[in-house]
């Protein structure tokens, strides 16, 4: 294991130690437990945007925090969702009085400890709402897994989704938005190396030098299919057909009704894309893939997207939901009306996305 | 009868033999899952044990209930929620007692298992943590009705868990994160089903 890093038992602290004096006029980091928030404070008035998620993808959660995107982060170890403690001490100091918006991806810890969290919260008479983001079409059923990933389109919506609480969305308008945009949204990753983490010191998995590994997550787990190395244009296009082509896909959403007071779950179905769907499309580093390759996937996927009749309206291009080290990308395309333009184009100002102001 | 003394030796015993096969158990999940098991079971056990010396003057529900407030913020990953709900569960059921009859275990067990199947909906069958504790749950409430004694429930409950780990190895994986690898989860051994097992071990040694 080759790593800048000291003692692998104090990674997450000492990063944690790092933003913190890069950015002192966004963020302020809680330390025990860990949890971001923005430097200014609670947003009066308006629905605090959480998220928070294993520690590992930065620029994701933490390098999100700031104004038009998220209010509060909660890093968990490495790969390791975060525990309900550090997602409640967020939740109260980042509650402006409007209730808190918890973004949570799919994950079966995220899922389980965000709504221990949220119980905890309402018990403090917070009004809290999870939405689950699940967009990665490698997952292909519900029913025989823990159902689609939550992958790329979590930076898609904690960007559109923090451009609304910023103009003072109600919780429920904030919730149906965050909704309305996992429906719209799907994502494919692929590897071409594995990941480190510090505290195990080997690769996660082992991959041949001839080798990809098709539908992954983000934690360096294996994904759908092994496969010979190809030419970027090969992956891309695979990459880009088996998004558009992907058909309706069902599962079970778990929410809170608040006229009822209890979780209450509900079957969403999304329906495929179209011809004459405008996107925003999202090419993503693991971490170790450099901007230059994705470019070389951004050129292929847009001769596909093109031929499917699908127009590219916005776009993103760079590493910000990465898997440490790991060679490789995804792709996200999520389909946008007019309206959800404007919330991208509005001002952002985080350590990992910044423009408009 | 479960004493007191012997309720914290099994949460010390589960401590070390936890420690002992943390490299083990991330092992195993590294094979199916994303190879923190082993480090986020020590982890939270490890605080466990840091804090059973101020667990003297509590009820054995007291102790499970602090014990499931650590598991919930230390271990992180879908085993914080679902262990800590386990001994959240069996906690509020043992509430105000000094020692655990035969009874009290089965009821104890049950409650714990059957919040652990609440939490992450999960089956017999699916390779996960249910596949040691809905049969060791069962063997219990079974042995005990037959008029067992406590030591030889336990010891009959070890066995069960021992087979439930070696059940996993050919499911194919429908809960957590193996289940993303459907087919390719086969034959490989559950982490959550293995630390399961070590605890219910953990359990009988202490008891003797």
């Amino acid at each position: 294991m080759k790593k800048l890093i000291n003692n692998p038992d104090n990674v997450i602290k000492e990063q944690l130690e790092g933003m913190q004096a890069a950015h002192p006029d966004l963020i302020k980091v809680n330390f025990e437990p860990y949890y971001i928030t923005r430097a200014g404070g609670p947003s009066k008035g308006k629905v605090a945007l959480i998220s928070g998620g294993g520690s590992g993808h930065e620029p994701m959660h933490g390098g999100f925090v700031g104004h038009g995107m998220l209010h509060a982060a909660c890093p968990g170890e490495i790969f390791t969702s975060p525990t309900p403690d550090q997602m409640h001490l967020a939740a109260k100091a980042a509650h402006g009085g409007a209730g808190v918006l918890n973004i949570v991806k799919n994950y079966t810890g995220d899922v389980m400890n965000f709504e221990m969290a949220a119980e905890l919260a309402m018990a403090d008479g917070i009004k809290v709402q999870n939405i689950v983001v699940d967009d990665d079409v490698a997952v292909k059923d519900s029913l025989y897994t823990a159902g689609r990933r939550g992958v790329g389109a979590t930076v898609l919506i904690e960007k559109l989704c923090g451009a609304a609480a910023e103009q003072g969305m109600d919780l429920e308008k904030l919730s149906d938005l965050c909704r309305t945009l996992n429906q719209n949204a799907r994502s494919m990753g692929m590897a071409l190396t594995s990941c480190i983490t510090p505290s195990n010191g080997s690769a996660s998995f082992e991959i041949g030098d001839d080798e990809m590994e098709i539908g992954i997550g983000i934690h360096g787990e294996p994904g759908i299919e092994r496969k010979k190395i190809a030419t970027v244009d090969e992956i891309a296009e695979e990459m880009t057909v088996s998004i558009l082509e992907d058909g309706a896909y069902t599962r079970t959403t778990k929410e809170w009704d608040f006229s009822k007071n209890e979780w209450v779950e509900k079957e969403v179905t999304d329906e495929p894309f179209k011809k004459g769907d405008n996107v925003i499309a999202f090419v993503n580093s693991m971490g170790g893939t450099p901007v230059s390759e994705l470019y070389g996937v951004y050129r292929k996927m847009k001769e596909v997207t093109d031929k499917h009749g699908i127009k590219i309206v916005r776009n993103l291009i760079g590493p910000y939901i990465t898997a440490l080290e790991m060679q490789g990308c995804s792709i996200t395309l999520m389909k946008v009306s007019d309206a959800h333009v404007k919330l991208w184009d509005a001002p952002v100002y985080t350590p990992g996305l910044k423009w408009g102001m | 009868m479960i004493t007191k003394q012997q309720v914290l030796d099994w949460l010390r015993k589960s401590s070390d033999v936890l420690e002992e096969n943390r490299q083990y158990l991330t092992k195993l999940d590294t094979a199916i899952g994303d190879a923190d098991h082993g480090n986020n079971m020590y982890r939270g056990f490890n605080k466990v044990k840091s804090q059973l010396d101020d667990h003297a003057d509590k009820d054995i529900g007291a102790i499970l209930k602090a014990v499931a407030m650590t598991l919930i913020s230390t271990v992180g990953g879908a085993s914080g929620p679902l262990y800590g709900t386990f001994f959240l569960q069996a906690g509020t059921k043992m509430a105000g007692k000094a020692e655990l009859d035969g009874d009290s275990l089965a009821v104890m067990f049950r409650a714990g298992v059957d919040g652990v199947k609440m939490r992450g909906k999960a089956q017999p069958g699916d390779k996960t943590m249910i596949d040691v504790l809905e049969p060791v749950a069962q063997a219990i409430e079974n042995d005990i009705k037959e008029g067992k004694s406590v030591s030889d429930t336990l010891h009959h409950a070890v066995e069960v868990a021992e087979k439930g780990v070696a059940d996993t190895i050919p499911l194919i994986a429908k809960k957590g994160r193996a289940s993303y690898l459907g087919e390719r989860s086969k034959d490989h051994q559950d982490p959550g089903a293995t630390s399961s097992m070590m605890i219910i071990k953990a359990l009988s040694e202490s008891v003797g």
